[in-house]
């Protein structure tokens, strides 16, 4: 396949345009290690906006960054932490759990709306993003938001972006709202605990005012179960508030800090207890008292592999055998009744093909979202059947 | 401020429609007398006015979607109202138009602590939200100066914001889901208790789309736990300029104040009259900031803060000593609007600048001023670069308003010539119409009115905002 490699957003917009021109569908990369994400695309061409890369805006007095769409994202991670700051929203990297290589770029991780652990505190990908700059079906370049962090100044189709996976438009730059990096973090443990308890453990450490900042548990399996709460923040503040939370949840939780506590946090993030598991990964977004009781309700249907829950519960990483519908069907039965959704994560791109990667809308959304497409890519060039066939 | 022609054929059938109406809500849910139909005429961009051809007040989701097939039908145009607090005329009728009020649904469906959300109806307020879960120490975050009175309706359709979002974000940040009816009057539910809704972030897209892509009449909201305790400074300082660069400093140090509060000379007198909240009376700037957390915690974060105003050489450093003096300082930075009424009549503008550019903007905003000859007083959220400038002008003298709104468009100008934008929280409604070609080049706004066209293709859902008239033209048919 033919891979086009624009050096700018004018020269992508050119590709684009011919290939609107033709009607000849692209497939929109960045570094391809998130490409497993979503269904196949049928392309006659790849579309990689790695070479569109640079930070063109950084301003550490006003928390903003804008940064072109190719750009690494460990690029930009060491930038903001030279100056002691971060993308507040901690995104994960898909490298594990999809197994794929590559370098996960900035307009990647937008595209798939990727956050982690901290999302629960500080929001997810699309809050961050106050900006956007992209390049539509059509070869139109279109700008919306800007670079500051407070601005109602028309529709908000920097939110529209994130999670689009490429079938709006090319995104070619993006602004952040970033935040200073915490001083100190420490992450309480608790062993043993069965889902229920971890996540009614979670819910009382995240209704205190403790500022909690990750509360994850990972279900029993090969090892016993772990459940942990991260706080962070100034030095003695953190030391006061984990003090506190223990005082609240008991004496069974233990403190780690430093590298240990980063350590257990970068597991959490990249869902590493499944990586290396067999099967097909979900990933389940429901309220988070209802965790426990989905994956109890499902065990009586369907076979699940380890379970990781973030979010105090409300995120459900699980693995299922990669067979028939994959539960699919079961999964998604429970979940809606529950109110959620599901996504399949990874699979095989026959599974992929086969099962909804994603929820299937109703019908007055889903003729929302075609109507969307219709508009911002009228000849379906970009990505299709990315997120829906 | 123009406003498209009226349809003289639905004003000739207004009795017909407004029967129609009452078929569906009763006589009680309609208002259509011409009296009663003055209250409804503006909102709190009082200079422009026009009574509507009908109020409805619906008290069900059912009766909204019967209501806006009915006026689909008719093809008349819709415009919502929240608590009618808007600055920026976000729900100005037209003389044919319906408006759509949803204040008799006000109800907190569901408060569910375990999991942070409360389920309210939108006709509610925004305090009461807070109110209603502060029993167990829980609060609803974005704080709009009008939180009294603005309803939740009208702060999802304006993405409203206040001071303490520069911690905890807006309210598309606290949004978790909506019960949205459309144009065609089908309910749909985006969202819910559970993070992240499943598809395009349909949303993000609807909270801050000025009641234009459909009528949001539940919500779900997330709710925080309330911190131990907070505390704010009073920081005072010779010049704009020097405020302007301590702001900056602060936050590159690490810590997020949770708020951080700029008032100018004119408003530090006008507030204290006020609010008697012993703001210093020396100074050219005020900056009020506030730490949160037990009384140890906020003597760590302000020590920094301290020091980093220290290197400013602060006029004034003071932190408040008791609940009662931080009641007092916090009254007289809400009233500050209401203070500043004292001196005249007024447009508050409501621009948002980077950070950086601070010291610059105020220096010109002197500038404009002096050129027209017209106060301005500057009070706004300082650590986001959100600006509020107060025009001071005399509504009764001839001209006055005119030059008032030629010098707030100038300053609108001035932010997004300085990377910033027209709005930052209080919506573009039709005060800043006409101008966001300055922000938005033709493609920008096209992608904007697409998104208008597929949720709303007859474009009846509150008219002649957000878009230029000439630009909206073609597509409003």
């Amino acid at each position: 396949m033919t891979t086009l490699a624009p050096k700018s957003e004018a020269e992508l917009a050119e590709m684009v345009a011919d290939a609107a021109g033709r009607g000849a569908p692209l497939e929109v990369t960045g570094g391809r290690t998130r490409q497993g994400l979503g269904r196949p695309v049928q392309a006659e061409a790849t579309l990689s906006t790695r070479g569109i890369s640079g930070i063109s805006l950084y301003e550490p007095g006003a928390l903003t960054l804008v940064v072109k769409a190719g750009t690494p994202v460990s690029e930009v991670e060491e930038t903001l932490a030279a100056e002691g700051q971060m993308l507040p929203f901690e995104p994960m990297d898909h490298r594990a759990i999809l197994r794929s290589e590559g370098e996960p770029t900035i307009g990647g991780m937008v595209a798939c709306a990727v956050s982690g652990p901290r999302r629960l505190k500080a929001g997810a990908c699309r809050d961050s993003m106050i900006g956007v700059r992209l390049v539509d079906g059509e070869g139109t370049v279109i700008k919306n938001g800007g670079r500051v962090m407070k601005n109602v100044t028309g529709y908000d189709l920097v939110k529209l972006m994130a999670g689009s996976y490429g079938t709006l438009g090319v995104l070619t730059e993006i602004g952040f709202k970033v935040l200073p990096k915490p001083q100190a973090e420490i992450t309480l443990k608790a062993t043993g605990l069965d889902d229920a308890k971890a996540v009614g453990a979670m819910a009382e450490a995240l209704g205190s005012p403790f500022d909690v900042s990750g509360a994850a548990h990972i279900g029993a399996g090969a090892s016993d179960a772990v459940t942990q709460i991260r706080i962070e923040g100034l030095t003695e503040s953190v030391t006061y508030r984990s003090q506190e939370l223990i005082d609240l949840l008991g004496a069974d939780w233990t403190a780690h800090e430093g590298t240990d506590s980063a350590r257990a946090w970068e597991a959490i993030k990249n869902v590493t207890p499944l990586a290396d598991r067999e099967g097909a990964v979900w990933r389940v977004s429901v309220k988070p008292s209802d965790g426990p009781n989905l994956i109890a309700a499902l065990r009586e249907k369907i076979d699940v592999d380890a379970v990781v829950y973030d979010w105090g519960g409300g995120l459900v990483w699980l693995a299922t055998p990669e067979e028939g519908d994959l539960g699919a069907v079961e999964l998604r039965v429970q979940t809606a009744a529950l109110g959620g959704h599901a996504t399949l994560i990874r699979a095989s791109a026959v599974s992929r093909a086969a099962v909804d990667v994603f929820d299937p809308e109703p019908a007055p959304l889903q003729r929302i979202s075609a109507g969307l497409r219709a508009k911002f890519d009228p000849k379906g060039i970009l990505n299709p059947g990315r997120m829906r066939a | 401020m123009e406003m498209p022609k009226p349809n003289a054929e639905t004003l000739a059938r207004k009795a017909e429609i407004v029967a129609k109406l009452q078929e569906i809500l009763g006589p009680d849910g309609v208002i259509h007398v011409d009296e009663e139909l003055r209250a409804y005429e503006c909102d709190a961009l009082t200079a422009y006015r026009c009574p509507p051809l009908a109020v409805v007040l619906p008290a069900t989701t059912e009766e909204v979607a019967d209501v806006l097939k009915a006026c689909a039908d008719e093809n008349v145009p819709v415009v919502p109202r929240g608590a009618g607090t808007s600055l920026a005329g976000g729900s100005l009728p037209t003389a044919d138009s319906v408006i759509l009020g949803v204040s008799r649904m006000n109800q907190v469906l569901e408060v569910d602590y375990p999991n942070r959300v409360v389920r309210v109806q939108t006709g509610m307020t925004n305090l009461a939200v807070t109110d209603a879960v502060q029993v167990e120490g829980f609060f609803y975050a974005p704080d709009p100066s009008s939180q009294l009175a603005c309803a939740i309706a009208g702060t999802i359709a304006m993405n409203s914001g206040g001071a303490h979002c520069l911690k905890y974000g807006v309210t598309t940040n606290n949004l978790m889901g909506v019960t949205l009816v459309t144009t065609e009057g089908e309910i749909v539910e985006i969202g819910g208790a559970h993070l992240d809704a499943a598809g395009y972030d349909l949303l993000g897209l609807i909270c801050g789309s000025e009641g234009q892509l459909g009528i949001v009449t539940e919500a779900t909201l997330r709710i925080l736990a309330a911190p131990e305790g907070a505390r704010p400074v009073l920081m005072g300082f010779d010049t704009a300029e020097t405020a302007g660069a301590c702001v900056a400093d602060i936050i590159k140090s690490g810590v997020i104040p949770v708020a951080i509060e700029y008032m100018d000379r004119h408003v530090i007198h006008a507030s204290e009259k006020h609010a008697s909240a012993g703001y210093p009376l020396d100074v050219e700037a005020l900056l009020i900031v506030e730490v949160e957390g037990s009384d140890a915690e906020i003597e760590e974060q302000l020590t920094t803060i301290k020091a980093v105003a220290e290197q400013h050489n602060p006029m004034t450093l003071r932190e408040s000593t008791s609940e009662a003096e931080s009641k007092a300082i916090w009254l007289g930075r809400k009233s500050a609007f209401g203070a500043m009424g004292q001196l005249g009549d007024y447009i508050c503008l409501d621009g948002t600048v980077p950070v950086s550019t601070l010291p610059e903007v105020l220096r010109r905003t002197t500038e404009l001023s002096d050129q027209y000859g017209l106060k301005v007083g500057n009070v706004f959220h300082a650590g986001d670069g959100n600006l509020h400038p107060l025009i001071i002008h005399d509504a009764n003298k001839p001209g006055d308003l005119e030059k008032a709104e030629a010098l707030g468009a100038d300053l609108l100008r001035l932010c997004v010539d300085v990377g910033g934008c027209l709005t930052g929280e209080h919506g573009v409604g039709v005060e800043k119409r006409d101008l966001m070609t300055h922000q938005y080049a033709d493609a920008d706004l096209e992608a904007q009115m697409d998104v208008k066209d597929v949720f709303d293709p007859a474009w009846i859902l509150n008219p002649a905002k957000v878009f230029p008239l000439a630009t909206s033209q073609s597509r409003r048919g």
